[in-house]
């Protein structure tokens, strides 16, 4: 008799709980912590300064610009795995990998060297004689997007990688016989198939984004603010933790309207087929 | 046989967009690996691309004693916080995963969304929110409450590895071993653990690779006083762009290629399925 598997599970859940959902709770109350009692002054407070409803604005655009961004480069990824023989999807899987635990701080700094004066964007404008002088895309909204898709781009490719591998190989053979070209096999055939992986990458992608602290200082600058600088000024300088607490509510609650539209999206019949 | 579709993108135009820009892709997601790789060899004063020479003199002043004092403290502390999450993991999350597999279907799906919750939320929003809590029950931020946060937020990491091996386990393997006459313990180390050994070391190393990369618990969590690696990089960045960075990254780099050489199996399991 195998030992029944409840009991194996009771450590793991009691740390969920009283290490994760506990304080996340407890983040919650506080954020609706007053000076007399529970009230709406912090949201109020956060969400009536135009500087920070602009920030807000400003990293959600982040966010879609860099969803846009790893969908327009990880769906020909994704095209070449499928048409790719075992071996080069083992590379595929191989160099998505190495991005994907390199830490996130090294990316940064690799993107720091290819945005710079002297790195080789600016080198090879000046080469071809578009630009005068050396230019730098630091502290820029674009350089930041360009740096946050390739650093995010892993997080699309993997899920859809794993459900390309799961497809049979001659799935799309039937409807290449009946005379479709590939770019009507790739609408409708692949694409359909590939829309839960891309709801899930949107999403990873989305949170991983807005909440990139590291790489949002670094790339965006002083000029750039992006929500997670909000909420390390109000605790680590201001010391206002309920108002920090409010910021990272809306944080998450960004992430969350995207994940709701998401799932409706991925309910509606005409766009997943009749499943 | 008759095409019946008129189609207004031609089929080359395809293969281009296929293998020609799907394979641009793939160099652009390596590119800046490659680069921050090449750029630790630089034989010159700043972080100009391509170097004018290359050189080790930048490793050789990371490894300086002298000169690399704080780096030194900030990768010993990130390297104790990172194996002792590790073993946080191990501890929690092995016998979970083993749980999981053995429990209806129905049971481990209610519960496996609780578990993995710590992956989707940022892990800026746990540490604030964790550091509200040790606030609240008089516990300063530390070392060792850094490392708490590394095993709640990091050890669903080793769950899920762990867990994708110990679904696709054969059950009739224990039976035969209880079977003969071994004790749950001894079936569950001589035939259990051995089976979950590549979903573990996967696990282990993931583990190990995002504690070390982290940054927003330690900015919340550790003492002002204790530097970890990833933070001490960050001001290195900051304060002006010292190439010892691109040094650091360079030793990362090496250090996530050797575990994926040597993991390539079981880690790509763990991630694509």
């Amino acid at each position: 008799m195998r030992a029944s598997g409840f009991p194996f599970l009771v450590p793991m859940l009691a740390l969920s709980v009283a290490f994760f959902a506990l304080p996340l709770a407890l983040l919650v109350a506080y954020s609706f912590a007053g000076e007399t009692g529970p009230s709406l002054e912090n949201y109020a407070k956060f969400l009536g300064d135009p500087f920070n409803f602009r920030v807000l604005l400003n990293t959600a655009r982040l966010g879609l610009e860099t969803v846009l961004g790893t969908t327009l480069l990880g769906i020909p990824i994704a095209l070449l795995f499928w048409h790719s023989g075992q071996r080069v999807r083992q590379a595929i899987i191989f160099l998505t990998l190495i991005p994907m635990l390199t830490s996130n701080v090294v990316r940064t700094f690799a993107w720091i060297v290819i945005l710079g004066r002297q790195g080789p964007i600016s080198e090879s404008l000046m080469a071809l004689g578009l630009t005068g002088g050396p230019i730098s895309l630091m502290f820029t909204e674009l350089g930041l997007v360009l740096a946050m898709t390739q650093i995010d781009l892993p997080l699309i490719i993997l899920p859809l990688v794993a459900i390309l591998s799961r497809l049979p190989r001659n799935l799309t053979e039937a409807a290449e016989v009946s005379g479709a070209g590939p770019w009507r096999v790739f609408v409708t055939v692949l694409l359909p198939l590939m829309l839960p992986a891309l709801l899930a990458g949107w999403i990873l992608v989305y949170a991983s984004t807005s909440a990139s602290f590291v790489t949002q200082a670094v790339i965006g600058g002083a000029r750039n603010v992006y929500v997670p600088q909000l909420i390390y000024r109000e605790v680590g300088t201001l010391f206002d933790w309920p108002l920090a607490s409010a910021i990272a509510v809306v944080l998450l609650f960004t992430t969350g309207i995207l994940l709701l539209v998401l799932s409706m999206l991925s309910r509606h019949r005409r766009l997943v087929g009749h499943g | 046989m008759a095409r019946y579709q008129t189609n207004p993108l031609p089929e080359w135009l395809y293969k281009m967009f296929v293998f020609g820009f799907g394979t641009l892709c793939l160099m652009f997601l390596i590119a800046p690996i490659v680069l921050a790789l090449v750029m630790s060899f630089t034989g010159g004063q700043t972080l100009k691309f391509p170097p004018e020479g290359f050189s080790l003199r930048w490793y050789q002043a990371l490894l300086d004693p002298v000169r690399s004092s704080t780096e030194h403290i900030a990768a010993f502390n990130s390297l104790k916080i990172a194996a002792l999450a590790v073993l946080g993991a191990l501890l929690f999350a092995v016998p979970a995963a083993i749980g999981a597999s053995r429990v209806r279907r129905n049971t481990a799906n209610a519960i496996e969304p609780l578990l993995l919750s710590p992956l989707v939320l940022p892990s800026l929003v746990y540490g604030l929110a964790a550091l509200i809590v040790a606030n609240l029950i008089g516990i300063r931020p530390s070392l060792w409450l850094t490392i708490a946060g590394h095993i709640v937020v990091f050890g669903p990491l080793m769950y899920r590895s762990v867990a994708v091996v110990a679904q696709g386990l054969d059950p009739s393997l224990e039976e035969a071993s209880t079977l003969m006459g071994a004790s749950w313990l001894t079936t569950l180390r001589r035939v259990t653990l051995p089976l979950l050994l590549p979903g573990i070391l996967a696990g282990a190393f993931l583990v190990f690779i995002q504690s070390l990369d982290n940054v927003s618990i330690s900015l919340f969590l550790a003492d002002p006083s204790t530097t970890v690696l990833p933070l001490r990089m960050f001001a290195l960045i900051e304060e002006g762009l010292d190439v010892r960075v691109a040094a650091m990254s360079g030793i990362l780099i090496t250090v996530v290629l050797i575990g994926l050489l040597i993991g390539r199996r079981a880690l790509g399991k763990s991630q694509t399925s």
